[in-house]
């Protein structure tokens, strides 16, 4: 009671002293203290409800492609180049729309679990809340990233913008294995059809045992309830499996005995091998690495010079086992130190020091999994899948640094 | 699951209590989810859910004409969207084409696929009997359907796609590789 009291006396002085601080004439500056910035000699902006980044980061943006004639469809590229850490803003996640963002109101949202259970189940949004949750950090790669790098001459566009549609994010939800429990999975169900509330409505056919292992229903990424751009109000998410099986706007579990055979899993996301069969169901994502920084379309200021090299690690396999880096197209090769702690199917940041010669340098990195998996040569990649399997690509990545500093991708 | 959900509350009027995996299932059960035409989207490829209704070539034609040309190229090549015709038996050659003719291994996927999403602009718009007739057109482009055919939900399932062997089906990575 004394406690509100004395807040509301508070208050109540602020309108009144604070009209008296804005009210001062602004002085270029300080007759006090030469030479201070302008930023220190005058209040600065009020609050706001939802913070934005600083009117100087207006090019660090997600970069579109989309089909002409459907603009729902297609991809967004997260900036890897331009971000630090391991954790990707929430409005710069990675995005691949087959037709568009649905705008969903979460009181009008209806999500079951049905097919082969002993319960056909129906929830609202406020129902699945009221479960235990569980938060998770993990990355999120989309099958088609990178594909590009198939083609026989290198891009030039920006790191993330070739290999930037991977993100990585804290979902929040409630494991799926609770919900399975509670319909009654029948002895026959061995597959699972998650299907979109979107105006794709995606359906995706996912083993079973993935569903009842690591994979939950999420409703917050970074704290924050879902953007809807990664499918609020629900999404599943299936750590370290291929972006498209981590349906959003989910509104479906089917249970089922075959896969559906649905066009995003026969069509679309199988890799086409040199025999001309092609690979369904590659759910888990490989092992990759990437140089964020110094990176493609980047100049190093001074040759010779010492710089910091950063990149990013991740595996579908586990944690990230170690990093190496070599800045002589692969002759030798440097262990990075990997920033801690290092988590399971999640971003690892890796840094070395480089002092460059000046010289024509090949800068790559290559990770190793805590399975054992070792990222591959372009080389080797396209000796096992051929030039034409469009999904999938992990290859190491090149980036070649002339004498005049400029930086370009390069296949070595 | 109802006496689940009675013991849990029991618990809580006897005696309060804090726990672990404590919470209420929530759930409601409703058995017709499992016939609701909206829960049963997915077509699978032994026929289940395909809706009855049947169309023809001919009508898959004009269809296709007035609704899908624009984007896809007439007879479904040369549009600004991918290639749907054509280019059977390219897979192993220097520029394979995956079409749905050379590639898709069931016929139940293109039924599935064009009730759902095309045209992008109105997804679900196309009635049965237009999605059948579409997609006898378009399978009719490679000859996997006779010019004077029609599909239907008693034969669509029963086409033979030219490249239905041409998967390796087992999930790749093994899945003991998570346990
Ligand atoms: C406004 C342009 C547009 C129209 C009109 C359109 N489509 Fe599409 N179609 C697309 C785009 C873009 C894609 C690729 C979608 C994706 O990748 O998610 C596509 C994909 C497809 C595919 C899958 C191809 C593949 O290999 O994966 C089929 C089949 C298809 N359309 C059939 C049709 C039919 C039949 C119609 C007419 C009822 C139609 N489309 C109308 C733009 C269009």
């Amino acid at each position: 009671m004394t406690l509100r009291r004395r807040n509301f006396l508070k208050n109540s002085l602020l309108p009144s002293g604070g009209a008296m601080i804005f009210s001062l004439p602004f002085r270029a500056d300080s007759q006090a203290v030469p030479g201070l910035p302008a930023s220190m000699q005058q209040p600065g902006k009020p609050f706001s409800n939802y913070g934005q980044p600083s009117e100087y980061e207006k090019t660090v943006i997600r970069w579109i492609s989309a089909n002409a004639e459907v603009p729902g469809n297609g991809v967004s590229w997260s900036p890897l180049h331009e971000l630090a850490g391991t954790i990707t803003p929430n409005g710069l996640h990675f995005e691949r729309h087959h037709n568009g963002v649905p705008e969903i109101d979460p009181k009008q949202h209806e999500f079951v679990i049905s097919g082969l259970v002993e319960r056909p189940l129906q929830f609202s949004v406020m129902d699945l809340l009221r479960y235990p949750m569980h938060s998770r950090i993990c990355f999120i790669e989309c099958g088609g990233n990178s594909n590009t790098s198939w083609r026989t001459e290198p891009v030039q566009s920006a790191a993330g913008y070739t290999h930037g549609l991977v993100s990585n994010a804290e979902w929040t939800g409630v494991p799926v294995k609770l919900l399975l429990k509670e319909a009654g999975v029948k002895s026959e169900a061995k597959w699972v059809v998650a299907e979109g509330a979107d105006g794709a409505s995606l359906n995706l056919s996912i083993p079973l045992e993935k569903l009842l292992d690591d994979a939950f229903i999420a409703l917050y990424q970074n704290g924050e309830r879902l953007r809807p751009e990664n499918g609020y109000p629900m999404r599943l998410i299936l750590p370290g499996w291929e972006g498209i099986t981590q349906v959003k706007w989910l509104r479906q579990l089917l249970l089922v005995e075959t896969p559906a055979q649905s066009r995003d899993e026969t069509a679309q996301y199988t890799e086409l091998m040199p025999d001309g069969k092609a690979q369904q169901f590659s759910f888990i994502m490989q092992p990759k690495s990437i140089i964020t920084s110094p990176s493609v379309g980047m100049v190093l200021p001074d040759n010779p010079g010492i710089y910091q090299i950063s990149g990013l690690a991740w595996s579908g396999f586990g944690k990230v086992a170690k990093v190496e880096v070599s800045c002589d197209g692969g002759e030798s090769w440097q262990e990075a130190s990997l920033q801690t702690p290092v988590l399971d199917k999640a971003f690892t940041r890796f840094t070395i020091g480089w002092q460059w010669n000046g010289e024509t340098a090949i800068l790559q990195s290559r990770v190793t999994d805590e399975a054992g998996n070792i990222q591959p040569s372009r080389e080797m990649l396209v000796t096992e899948k051929g030039k034409h399997n469009f999904f999938h690509y992990n290859a190491i990545i090149s980036w070649e640094v002339d004498p005049s500093g400029e930086i370009f991708h390069v296949y070595a | 699951m109802f006496m689940l959900k009675a013991a849990v509350l029991a618990a809580v009027v006897v005696n309060s209590v804090l726990a672990d995996e404590l919470y209420q299932p929530m759930g409601k059960i409703d058995h017709e989810l499992n016939n609701a035409a909206k829960w049963n989207l997915t077509i699978f490829p032994t026929g289940k859910n395909l809706p009855e209704g049947s169309g023809s070539v001919r009508q898959g034609a004009e269809l296709f004409a007035s609704q899908c040309a624009a984007c896809h190229g007439q007879n479904g090549r040369g549009g600004s969207a991918m290639a749907l015709t054509g280019d059977v038996g390219s897979l192993t050659s220097e520029y394979p084409e995956k079409t749905v003719n050379s590639f898709w291994p069931y016929a139940t996927t293109l039924f599935d696929y064009l009730r759902r999403t095309m045209p992008p602009q109105a997804p679900f718009s196309l009635t049965a009997d237009e999605a059948y007739a579409l997609s006898a057109f378009i399978l009719a482009q490679d000859g996997l359907v006779p010019e004077d055919g029609h599909l239907s939900q008693q034969n669509i399932h029963q086409i033979q796609m030219p490249n239905q062997q041409g998967f390796y089906t087992q999930p790749r990575d093994n899945l003991q590789v998570m346990q």
